[in-house]
Parts: C-alpha cells; structure tokens; sequence
C-alpha cells in the first residue's frame, strides 16, 4: 500500500511537469497558425493555402515576391523579438529579484535605443527618411548593435550596481529604471534633433518601434543572439530555480551568485540590443510574457523559460498583426499595441504587491 | 571528524563577530550551537557554509580544507537551511528536488525523482507534494526547505533555527527526523537551537558562544547551571523530571 502511494508521488510530479511541457507544445501550435494567418493578412488579396504552397516553394510570381521579402520576414521578426524580449525579462526578474524587472521598465531598452542611435545619427552605421517603411536604414548592423549594446550596457550597470546595495526596494529599483529610461530617450532625441534629416517616423521607430522593416540581413543577427542567449538561459535553469529560494540558499546550493548575475544580465542586454537596434523599443513585452506563463505553469524555470519565449514571441506577433490589420491599410507603432496590453499588466503587477517571507 | 573548525576568525567590516573559534563534529553527531541574540551563531554557520569568508582559520570537512572546494563540491558535502527563507512559485515536489541541484548534470534521474520521494515520506509530506509553496503554513514551510537540505544527501547539515516557526509536535518530529537522519545516513547535524530544553533532549553535543567566542565545547557536562547562567547572563537552575533534564530561568523579581 505504502509503496504505491510513493510510485504515485513521483509519477504524480511527472504528470504534472509533462502539462507544462503540453502548454509550451499548444502555444508553439498557436503561434504557428498565427504566423500563418499573419503571412495571410493584409493588403494583397493572399489565401491561407496560397501562403502555405508559397512557404512550400510551390507558387511563383508577385505572392511570392510578397511573402518571401515583406510578410514572413516581418512575422519571424516579430516573433525572435517577442521571444528574446520575454526571456530577457524573465531572467532579469530573477537575478535582479525583482518581478517589475524588465528591459523596458529598467531603461535598459531605452539605453540600447541610444546607443544605436549613436551609431546610426552620429557614426555613420546608416540613415534616416521621412517614408514610414524606411524611418530608419541600418547600413552596417554589426556596429548598430554594438553601439546598442554598449548603451544597454551602460544602463545595466547602474542597475546593477543599485541591486547590490542592500534594502533597495523593487519599486525603487524600478523608479531608477524610469529615470534611466528617460535620460536616455531625451539623450536621443537631442541627437536627433542635430541630425539633420530626421523625420517624424524616426521618432516613433525610437520610441514605439517598428517591426516592419527587419530585412533578412538582421533577422539573421537577431535570431542568432536571442537563440545563444536562450540556450545560455537553459543551461543555467537550474542555477535560477536555487536563486528564487534566496541569495544564501543559492549559495549554499552551490550557485555562484555574483557570477550567474552578472553574466545573465550580460546576455540580456545583448539580446535587448539586438532587438531594439533593429526594431526600435519595444515595451512591456519582457513583463508581460514570463508573468503570464508564471500564472499557468509556475516558476520552475526548466519550463518557464521556454514558456515566456514562446509567450513572447506570440504575444508580439499577435500586437504586430493588430498594429497592421486594426485600420488598414494604416500601419500603427507596434509599441503602441504592446503598451496597451502590458502598462494595464504593470499595474496590476504594482498594486498587488508581493509576498515575501 | 567529518568537520574541525580552528582558529576562525570573521568580522562585519571592522566589528569582530568571530574569533578563535575551535570544534570538530562527528559522523552521527548532532552538535546545538547555543548562545544570545547576535552572538554569531548565524554567522558562524554561513562561514562554515562557504556563504562567507572568514579572515583566518581553517575548516575542514573530512579531509578537504573547504577553502580549496569550489561552491559546487561544497554543496554536495553540506547542506544548508537559512535562518530566513524565499520561495518562488513551486510546488513541495520542485522545491525538495532543488536539493539535488548539486547532484544534477543536464536533467533529473530516477534516483533523484527516489531521493526526493523518500525524504517527503519521512517528512510525511507526500500529500502535499504538488501544492504550491505559497500555498502552505509556516511550518510546513519550514518543514519542506529541511526537507530540500536533506535531499542534498550531505555529509554535514547546517540548520539554522530549524524549529522556530513549529509547534510543539512538529518541533519533536523535525528534531527527531534530524537526529534519526544523524544516526541512520551517518550524517553530523549542526544545528543552532534557541529552545535549551530541546537543546538537551537532543543534542549530543553542546557549543556555547559568548563575546564572538567559544565559550564551552562539549557534551551534557558542560550544560552546568553556572555556564548557562554566564552565557545568557540569565540566573538558571537545572531541574530533573524523571529522567528528562529541564533548564528552569530564575525571573528576578519576578514569579
Ligand atoms: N550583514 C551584516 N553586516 C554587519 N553586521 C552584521 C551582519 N549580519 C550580522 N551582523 C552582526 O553580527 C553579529 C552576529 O550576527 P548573527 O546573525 O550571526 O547573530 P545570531 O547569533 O545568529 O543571532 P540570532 O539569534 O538573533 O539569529 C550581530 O551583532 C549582528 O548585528
Ligand atoms: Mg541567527
């Protein structure tokens, strides 16, 4: 009788692991059909079919044209960025020990959105026009980026080094983020206002974001960090799942505290540069992914970082298609979508306060 | 001895916390650190946990000086409950498997999935196993991140107030679940206690801090009246009921 009540347990624990692994699985398949319909919706008279026999290389001609250079770029854009903005999200609100944490509330988007500006206005890396679908032309991304990631760099820090002062409460920490936040966007549109032709659809791409103008060439670049980082995330889950029980705990589980922090906030303001130097800053992505999938399987982060990119990813893929579709053929800041959804979710997540023990 | 402490030395900054700190426990031993409010005893166990490091002196458990141990070959000798605890969003069953950290390679075995069923059963935790820790009382808080140390299967076991959220029973199980975990894993339990009557009920051994240091070392026969009364400067008598010594404070002034 005893032994079967302890085969149950374990075997209980594992029925219970493989639903989440389920969630992950169905919202994949979501996302799919989602990228489907988002291939499909739009000015160009497409049908679902077409687009699969298109995505299959079986159509020629102007669909193709369509498909292949404009809409599946944009939606594997969207869907990289929405990923690597949520798992970012994810892991800071877990070093940092702080569930308001994310790029955008920590001014770490923002940083990055400097930094590329920099590069972009001042250095040369490319140009500005006043067409909505080319605000912003990236000529030599990698410098982009890394001029991105110095800026996000550079609010991390601060960051960091506020999250080693003891007693500094997640609010507060989250009030420095505002701070940040705003110097570096008045810091770029200072830049911008000495540049010399830059146009109103440069601002929105700096502060609301832009998906509609990713190439291949940056998809690339983008997809490659964020799939690094996230395979840097997973190989350290473990490491997360002991930092959640308290820095000591950690510690005595034999986590190197210091070391997981640093490098994992490391990775996720490479993964912020990345994303905004080619889509601009986008907001409350990294909040609201990873507390969804906390809500519906846990905080055990074996799942929940795969969750939150798949989430991510969905979630942004879904505010982009709105942004397109809503009043057609106008195309709204994808930003906009996003704030809409998330700051509703950052209230609550402010009002509700947190337990701790 | 699986663990010799000598000559340690530890200071907050420039406020001496710790000196001249000598003791060594056994396999099978379960030593009660005993001493005041802010006399070191959570110190002391963090430094011997590797969590701080000490200006001087060496700890060795068996025969590795754990200065010379990474932070994972440290965890896979001891395990350490905090005196103050956070949890994520989890159930029993994650949190105990997070013991096995130290153990896991890429992904969880079946002997890590036993482990963790068994130490649940001696608990008595199974039925909780897939409520979420936010979800549970104190106690049984307390109970599942004991638990989880266990699970780590370590040589030596650092519990720092192990029983201060639990009620009288569950104070005896767990007490009873460390010291039958001393016995039968053959583990040494280091454990500092505020409670002198549970202290004596199960301790084997006794370390008394006062002024940053040891101010006695030793089994029952240090746990004079006159050694209490100095360490917690309370005037104490020691009373017998039966066989059970009972430690009685004198109120000054008071009933
Ligand atoms: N992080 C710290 N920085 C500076 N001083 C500290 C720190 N932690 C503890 N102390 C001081 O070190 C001394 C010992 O503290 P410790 O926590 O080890 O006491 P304790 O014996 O565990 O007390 P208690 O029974 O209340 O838990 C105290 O005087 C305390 O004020
Ligand atoms: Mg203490």
């Amino acid at each position: 009788m005893h032994q079967l009540v302890m085969a149950n347990v374990a075997q209980g624990y594992l029925k219970y692991t493989r639903r989440k692994v389920l969630v992950i699985g169905l919202l994949s398949i979501l996302s799919v059909f989602l990228g489907v319909y988002a291939i499909n919706a739009g000015s160009a008279e497409l049908t679902p079919v077409q687009v699969l026999q298109t995505l299959l290389g079986q159509v020629e001609g102007q669909a193709q044209v369509i498909i292949w250079n404009i809409r599946l770029p944009r939606v594997l854009a969207a869907f990289t960025a929405g990923a690597g903005l949520s798992v970012a999200g994810c892991v800071m609100q877990n070093i940092l020990r702080n569930p308001l944490a994310s790029p955008f509330t920590l001014g770490v988007s923002q940083g990055a959105a400097f930094g590329a500006a920099v590069a972009i206005l001042a250095l040369g890396a490319g140009s500005t026009h006043s067409t909505g679908a080319d605000a912003v032309l990236i000529n030599n991304p990698y410098l982009v980026t890394c001029s991105a990631f110095l800026g996000a760099m550079a609010a991390t820090l601060i960051i960091l080094f506020l999250a080693r002062v003891k007693g500094v409460s997640p609010e507060a920490m989250v009030l420095a983020g505002v701070a940040l936040g705003s110097l570096f966007s008045a810091a770029t549109i200072i830049l911008q206002y000495f540049a010399s032709d830059v146009q109103v659809a440069a601002m929105v791409f700096w502060t609301f974001g832009d998906i509609g103008r990713a190439s291949w060439r940056d998809l690339e670049l983008m997809a490659t960090v964020t799939g690094a980082g996230l395979l840097y995330f997973m190989a350290n889950r473990w490491n997360y799942n002991a930092l959640d029980s308290g820095e000591e705990t950690a510690q005595g589980l034999g986590v190197q505290v210091e070391k997981i922090r640093l490098t994992g906030m490391f990775i996720a303001s490479l993964i912020t540069a990345a994303v905004v130097s080619f889509l601009g800053i986008i907001g409350f992505i990294g909040l609201a992914g990873p507390h969804l999938m906390r809500r519906v399987i846990g905080g055990d982060h074996r799942f929940l970082i795969p969750a939150a990119a798949v989430t991510g990813g969905f979630l942004l893929l879904a505010s982009d298609t709105v942004a397109r579709t809503v009043i057609s053929p106008v195309v709204l800041p994808v930003g906009a979508i996003t704030s809409f959804m998330g700051a509703p979710l950052f209230l609550y997540l402010l009002s509700r306060g947190y337990r701790k023990r | 001895m699986i663990l010799a402490v000598d000559g340690l030395e530890f200071s907050y900054n420039s406020h001496a916390v710790l000196r001249d700190i000598k003791f060594a426990v056994a396999r099978g031993e379960f030593l009660a650190i005993l001493g005041n409010n802010g006399a070191g005893k959570s110190t002391l166990l963090k430094c011997l946990n590797k969590i701080l490091k000490p200006r001087r002196g060496t700890i060795m458990i068996e025969k590795d000086n754990i200065f010379n141990l990474s932070r994972l070959e440290v965890a896979r000798k001891m395990g350490y409950v905090a005196q103050m605890y956070e949890s994520g969003r989890v159930t029993v069953f994650d949190a105990v498997l997070l013991g096995r950290k130290p153990h896991i390679k890429w992904d969880v075995s079946p002997r890590d999935l036993e482990v963790v069923q068994r130490v649940l059963r001696v608990l008595d935790l199974e039925g909780f196993s897939l409520r979420y820790l936010d979800e549970l009382s104190g106690g049984e808080l307390q109970k599942v991140i004991i638990a989880r140390a266990l699970a780590q299967e370590p040589g030596v076991l650092l519990l720092d107030e192990p029983t201060s959220n639990l009620d009288l029973k569950n104070q005896l199980e767990v007490l009873k679940t460390i010291k039958g975990a001393a016995r039968e894993e053959n583990l040494a339990a280091v454990v500092v206690m505020h409670d002198l009557n549970l202290a004596l009920r199960f301790a084997d051994k006794f370390l008394l801090l006062k002024n940053s240091t040891v101010f006695a070392c030793g089994g029952m026969e240090i746990m004079t009246p006159e050694n209490l009364t100095a360490v917690y400067g309370v005037p104490v008598t020691l009373a017998r009921m039966g066989p059970i010594p009972v430690i009685v404070p004198f109120i000054p002034g008071g009933p």
